[in-house]
């Protein structure tokens, strides 16, 4: 369980996110909503512990943190021009277990190929990243947790700017994970995915607007903070509001 | 007559210290290839330059209190090398400066520090053979400290070589995993001032950087690899140190320009001819058909 305990993140004096507590329970599937300037990558990078909380602090239970944790970045924040292969990123998420010196042995390019395979694309091992399209390049990042098998994944906008086909497969895969009993956070900007793929919802606007089950958080009392979300992303995040809502 | 032997080989043959020299120029391709690939990579060609010059105020500091001593300023050179690259990040990091600009502030600063350092007790060819190196006056001493930074180079930089490589593709993915990416990012600075050390010995401080950062730049054209572009780098150094040293010796010219100026003929072969993405390449590659 990863449980945030009054947690305020500060990018020099100014505070992103204020005092947000509250925990996400071990297999539970949560969407992180907001609009631009939320501070949604901040509180994902904290409870990464790629960020430094200015107070408070993030918890987590029964297991060590860089065990625990798998973090998917924004793509935006990869050099998509590098030179590397597929197969080497892939098996990066063997980190945990090879660290820096230790040798890549024909099980773990077994263990590489088959999530390849799994996420669609199999027989890339020894294509270059930079060839990629986006929507390939996500799907090698994700054959990256794969190999990571960490109980908690953290995802910075997994589906933004992916085709169709790719977002369907990778949602597919999470939810293959969230029924194995993965505890999966997202930071998503899809209304409509929220309400039906995602049963857990936590509002964010610096400070935490509502944190629960999605009917109840994405609810109308929080309309302000949604349409102008829906206007930033155009048709595909529609805003929507019911009838009488 | 002037047979390919005659041309090619036998200066090295007959010249003890044409086969010093050419030694050297190996060793240094060896151990500066690989960094100079990933300076470029991690976008840091510059700072390869500018480091090159902090190097310079220490070789001149040992340079006054030991004289043209090998160690006296290599020793410096490491140090003061070092003392600016940590200067310049810690600038960088509270500053409102960027790592490039911190960088030019100090090393424009090293530059006329080193240069007075040197004038105030040495001649003007001492001052030459701090700046542009005297390759073929390499003796069996620094032939040893060469290939001994070169060596313990290639070792460190195998054992960080992964982490290294991540941090550069994916700086918070390596974080995320409880990696230490700035303990590498130092190491490899500490290595980067090494090679930088060893090249000063042969080609100077200020050309020291050309055999490190041009078959670097070059092997972008050869190789959508790392590896592969670290092999196609140490290649055009070692051609690059071959082919210099005997243009140096056939014309008579400068051993020093004349490697990096090799160098700098591969790297414009490159660009042009190269089949990843060179110019002729892109003129010739077939063309998607517009509808």
């Amino acid at each position: 369980m990863v449980e945030l305990e009054d947690l305020t993140v500060a990018y020099g004096r100014r505070a992103a996110v204020r005092q947000v507590s509250g925990r996400f329970e071990p297999g539970s599937m949560t969407a992180m909503v907001g609009p631009n300037g939320a501070g949604k990558s901040t509180l994902l990078k904290t409870i990464a512990g790629l960020l430094r909380p200015y107070r408070g602090q993030v918890r987590i239970h029964g297991m060590d943190r860089w065990r625990a944790l798998a973090y998917l970045p924004q793509i935006a924040e990869i050099d998509r021009s590098f030179p590397i292969t597929v197969a080497d990123t892939v098996a990066a998420g063997a980190w945990r277990r090879i660290g820096a010196l230790g040798g890549v042995t024909a099980e773990l390019r077994q263990e590489v190929a088959d999530a390849l395979a799994t996420v669609g694309l199999a027989g890339f091992g020894a294509r270059s990243m930079d060839e990629l399209s986006g929507g390939q390049f996500q799907r090698v990042l994700f054959a990256r947790l794969l190999l990571q098998a960490a109980p908690v994944m953290l995802l910075d906008e997994p589906f933004h700017a992916m085709d169709a086909r790719t977002t369907a497969d990778l949602l597919a895969l999470l939810q293959r994970w969230h029924r194995e009993g993965c505890t999966i956070v997202a930071v998503l900007h899809d209304l409509d995915m929220v309400r039906r793929h995602f049963p857990q919802t936590l509002l964010l606007a610096r400070e935490v607007l509502a944190w629960g089950p999605t009917a109840d958080a994405l609810d109308a009392r929080h309309r302000h903070v949604m349409e102008p979300m829906a206007v930033d992303w155009g048709a595909e995040a529609a805003y929507r509001p019911r009838a009488g809502g | 007559m002037a047979t390919p032997y005659v041309t090619l080989v036998a200066p090295f043959v007959d010249y003890g210290f044409m086969r010093r020299a050419l030694a050297a120029c190996a060793a240094l391709s060896l151990g500066s290839g690989p960094i100079g690939v990933l300076l470029l990579l991690r976008r840091m060609s510059l700072t390869g330059d500018a480091m090159s010059h902090a190097v310079l105020p220490g070789a001149a500091a040992g340079f006054l209190f030991a004289g043209l001593s090998l160690w006296g300023m290599t020793v410096g050179g490491f140090v003061a090398g070092l003392v600016v690259a940590f200067l310049a990040g810690l600038v960088s990091r509270n500053t409102v400066l960027r790592e490039d600009a911190s960088f030019a502030g100090f090393y424009l600063t090293s530059l006329a520090l080193g240069v007075l350092l040197v004038s105030m007790r040495g001649s003007n060819i001492d001052l030459l053979h701090i700046l542009f190196g005297t390759i073929l006056a390499v003796d069996d001493q620094a032939l040893y400290l060469v290939g001994g930074i070169a060596s313990a180079s290639t070792l460190i930089l195998a054992a960080i070589y992964r982490p290294l490589v991540l941090e550069c593709f994916d700086p918070s993915f390596l974080r995320s995993l409880g990696a230490r990416g700035s303990l590498y990012h130092l190491l490899f600075l500490v290595l980067v001032v090494l090679n930088l050390v060893a090249g000063f010995q042969a080609l100077g401080t200020l050309m020291a950087v050309g055999l490190m950062m041009l078959p670097a730049a070059a092997s972008r054209f050869w190789s959508r690899r790392i590896g592969g572009m670290i092999g196609a780098s140490i290649a055009i150094a070692l051609l690059s140190g071959y082919a210099g040293l005997l243009l140096s010796y056939r014309c008579n010219l400068p051993s020093g320009p004349a490697i990096v100026l090799t160098a700098s003929a591969c790297y414009l072969a490159s660009i042009l001819t190269g089949p990843r993405g060179g110019l002729l390449h892109r003129l010739y590659a077939p063309r998607p058909l517009h509808p």
